[in-house]
């Protein structure tokens, strides 16, 4: 692993000097040829990468409006140049929002226009180098598509777009990344990220059964593949058996349980992590996506309802009806997909949960938005409402609830760092920079209101903080699911 | 008619010719190009109106910019607005009769481009004083600026200090609309500001210019938020309508 340094909280937000290629070395490793090939790209570099690449390029423009649309406006202005987190933690010019779309648009302009042809000294375009290429593979994998400049951006151009296009046409010249093209393929043969095979993951469903039994006493079900099921869960692969992750389960569990709704997880489609958005590759998220279609018809059920995660969640509310939809053989009084958390939310509001908050006494809870619910995501009927909902849940089961500062949250929320196929042991240094403001604005709630806890709605957040947060200080057990604070306080057995 | 006018006139169609094509080429692009994925930035609209709305807000406030960066925002908003009352004042040249409104905003107008020069001074400042912004600009961003500080700069001149032939400019411009050419004042202030502002006309289809017609293109900003609500289809990607399952 890389030797760094963690970096240092101040006591106010500092915008860091530039210091040009300190981050140049932080590469993920590459995909292996069986990984690359199983989601259709070549197995290594190509010989004539810079064709394939070029023209992969132009294909990708007349596909997305969003490339020439952002390629083309973007004046320069800089207000996006102290926006992401990666550039605040690391201070590599590199990691500017603007600068990262131009390592792909200097390219695009000496190609596809006019001004770039003629003059391309004048314009910053430059030829498709070597030199070239290793940039877009070391700074299009210090992205984690959190699209905070995209808010921040007068035109609305989103990096994420950007990322993902750098990183699809890198895969296609046979540079793909291991950590998120090995991820996809285990999801094509065994149904999960993890590559946790139904018996293992059965096996692991009933042990938490027992588990919640020896606790509370109540046979609260943890069913799998279960034809006729009203509800098919989908959650990541994290939550059955990482920390803090599990804890959330084990809420959503309880909840099902007291509301008496049934419902199933799916051992073929035992993941609602989409890695496909992460690499820009629209077939592969498709594909990965169709998974959950075929189980729901499969198992019968009449309502999908989506687990805490954050890339998930964004890829199921915003994608899913384009890329599997339509949804016409669900129940229509319901919105398909559900977030978990406009269940619970819908169940709060009815009085159908018997809450004791103290059960969370012992707690000071903070919210931190997970990037892709934020701002890329809805939940309930009202813009906005992604914001509301959970802190509306978190405040009926907690006593105690402070956010963090305003310009951190929401959807100026920062990313924790570990988004985007980047939570990987190869990039640990630019998780751990990345995630200095967030620490920071923790830190703050912290000494201010003596938070104890930072409550997350994303198992990418859940496993980045778990490893992050000791380096700033903090303990790994400060990261904790909102769910897990709902199971707490729920009160079980019959409605009182 | 001596060459100069012949010239001028001639350079007038061309000007206006590659801006109207090569803008209008622009946005058939963008238009043509589909809009796969919901990825409208949230919050966001959840109705048309909403969207109109906020790409309104876009243009008329910069709402985004606002919450970016106050500097940009103030030194970019006052350039831009003292463009337009530049621009509409500019209307009195090519109307006869001068409409009321644009008589009406002429001392408005005369001082705007003591705002352009503001806005655009303040706009240039940062690309020397702010590291970041001195990384990320390019020769030609400096080179943007410097036209349209020259352009503010010669009009300003023509309007305080080398008054020009304005009923023979007139003339000119009335005979350029009506294919009925007329002799161009030969001031050498005009022909400056003339060439400058021609020469903006030329770029502005190939240069970063195009945020203008971008701005309206951008999935971000532009669409509506309620992909549960409504399937959305693209051409290309309509094979993803399967009708069963496994």
């Amino acid at each position: 692993m890389a030797n760094f340094q963690t970096p240092e909280i101040t006591e106010y937000p500092v915008i860091p000097l530039l210091q040009e290629g300190v981050m140049k070395h932080s590469k993920p490793y590459m995909a292996a040829p069986k990984h690359q090939e199983a989601l259709g790209f070549p197995g290594g570099l190509v010989d004539n990468w810079k064709e394939v690449a070029i023209d992969k390029m132009g294909e990708l423009l007349t596909k997305y409006r969003s490339l020439p649309v952002f390629l083309d406006s973007c004046v320069k202005c800089g207000a996006c140049t102290d926006k992401c987190h990666y550039y605040l933690g690391t201070s590599d010019p590199k990691n500017m929002p603007v600068a990262r779309q131009d390592l792909l648009r200097k390219v695009y302009r000496r190609y596809f226009t006019v001004a770039g042809k003629y003059f391309p000294k004048l314009v910053g375009a430059v030829d498709l180098t070597e030199e070239v290429l290793d940039d877009w593979y070391s700074y299009y994998h210090q992205c984690s598509e959190c699209r905070r400049c995209s808010v921040y951006c007068p035109y609305g151009i989103d990096t994420a777009e950007i990322t993902m296009a750098g990183r699809e046409i890198l895969a296609c010249v046979g540079k793909g990344q291991k950590y998120s093209n090995e991820i996809i393929s285990k999801v094509f043969v065994i149904g999960n990220n993890l590559g946790l095979p139904e018996p293992a993951l059965k096996d692991t469903l009933e042990g938490l059964e027992e588990e919640v039994k020896e606790d509370t006493g109540i046979d609260v079900r943890f069913p799998l593949d279960e034809k006729g099921a009203e509800v098919l869960l989908i959650t990541p692969s994290a939550d059955f058996f990482a920390e803090p992750h599990v804890d959330g389960l084990i809420g959503y569990a309880k909840v099902f349980h007291q509301a008496g709704i049934s419902w199933t997880l799916s051992s073929y489609a035992s993941e609602a992590a989409n890695f496909g958005i992460f690499i820009g590759d629209y077939d592969n998220m498709k594909r990965v996506a169709m998974r959950i279609r075929e189980a729901a018809l499969d198992l019968g059920v009449k309502r999908i309802i989506v687990g805490e995660c954050g890339h998930a969640w964004r890829v199921a509310y915003s994608f899913w009806n384009t890329l599997i939809g339509p949804f016409d053989f669900l129940d229509p009084r319901y919105p398909a997909p559900q977030h978990i958390c406009e269940f619970t939310y819908d169940l709060i509001k009815r009085g159908a949960l018997t809450l004791d908050k103290s059960a969370n006494d012992h707690r000071v809870v903070t919210f931190h938005d997970s990037c892709n619910v934020a701002r890329g995501s809805r939940m309930g009927d009202m813009p906005g409402g992604q914001f509301v909902i959970p802190r509306e849940i978190i405040k009926a089961v907690c006593n105690n609830f402070h956010d963090m500062d305003a310009d951190t949250i929401g959807e100026g929320t920062f990313c924790c760092g570990g988004g985007g196929g980047l939570l990987t042991d190869d990039l640990m240094e630019v998780r751990v920079k990345g995630a200095l403001p967030r620490m920071q604005a923790l830190k703050h709630v912290v000494q201010e209101h003596g938070v104890t806890h930072m409550a997350a709605i994303c198992a990418i957040c859940k496993s980045q903080f778990s490893k992050v947060l000791p380096y700033y200080g903090f303990t790994m057990d400060q990261i904790i699911a909102v769910h897990q604070l709902v199971g707490d306080a729920l009160v079980m057995g019959p409605k009182q | 008619m001596g060459f100069l006018s012949i010239f001028y006139a001639l350079l007038f169609y061309l000007a206006a010719g590659l801006l109207v094509v090569g803008v209008g080429s622009k946005i058939v692009q963008y238009a043509r190009t589909p809009a796969p994925l919901k990825i409208p930035t949230t919050p966001a609209p959840t109705t048309r109106r909403g969207v109109v709305l906020r790409i309104g807000g876009e243009v008329v406030l910069f709402t985004s910019l606002f919450k970016s960066n106050k500097w940009i925002w103030l030194f970019g908003w006052i350039f831009h607005f003292s463009l337009l009352l530049i621009l509409l004042r500019h209307l009195r040249y090519f109307t006869q009769p001068v409409w009321w409104w644009v008589a009406l905003i002429q001392p408005f107008g005369k001082y705007a481009a003591f705002g352009m020069l503001f806005g655009l001074a303040g706009l240039w400042a940062r690309r020397f004083l702010v590291d970041r912004v001195r990384y990320i600009s390019s020769p030609s961003d400096h080179l943007m600026l410097a036209l349209l500080v020259a352009i503010a700069g010669s009009g300003l001149l023509m309007t305080y200090f080398f008054h020009t032939d304005i009923v023979g400019l007139k003339a000119f411009v009335l005979g350029l609309l009506y294919l009925d050419w007329q002799p161009l004042p030969p001031d050498p202030m005009l022909i400056i500001h003339l060439s400058l502002v021609l020469a903006l006309m030329i770029v502005f289809p190939f240069s970063k210019l195009l945020h203008v017609p971008g701005l309206f293109f951008s999935p971000t900003r532009n669409q509506v938020d309620n992909p549960r609500e409504k399937r959305h289809v693209t051409p290309w990607a309509t094979d993803a309508s399967p009708t069963s399952g496994n």
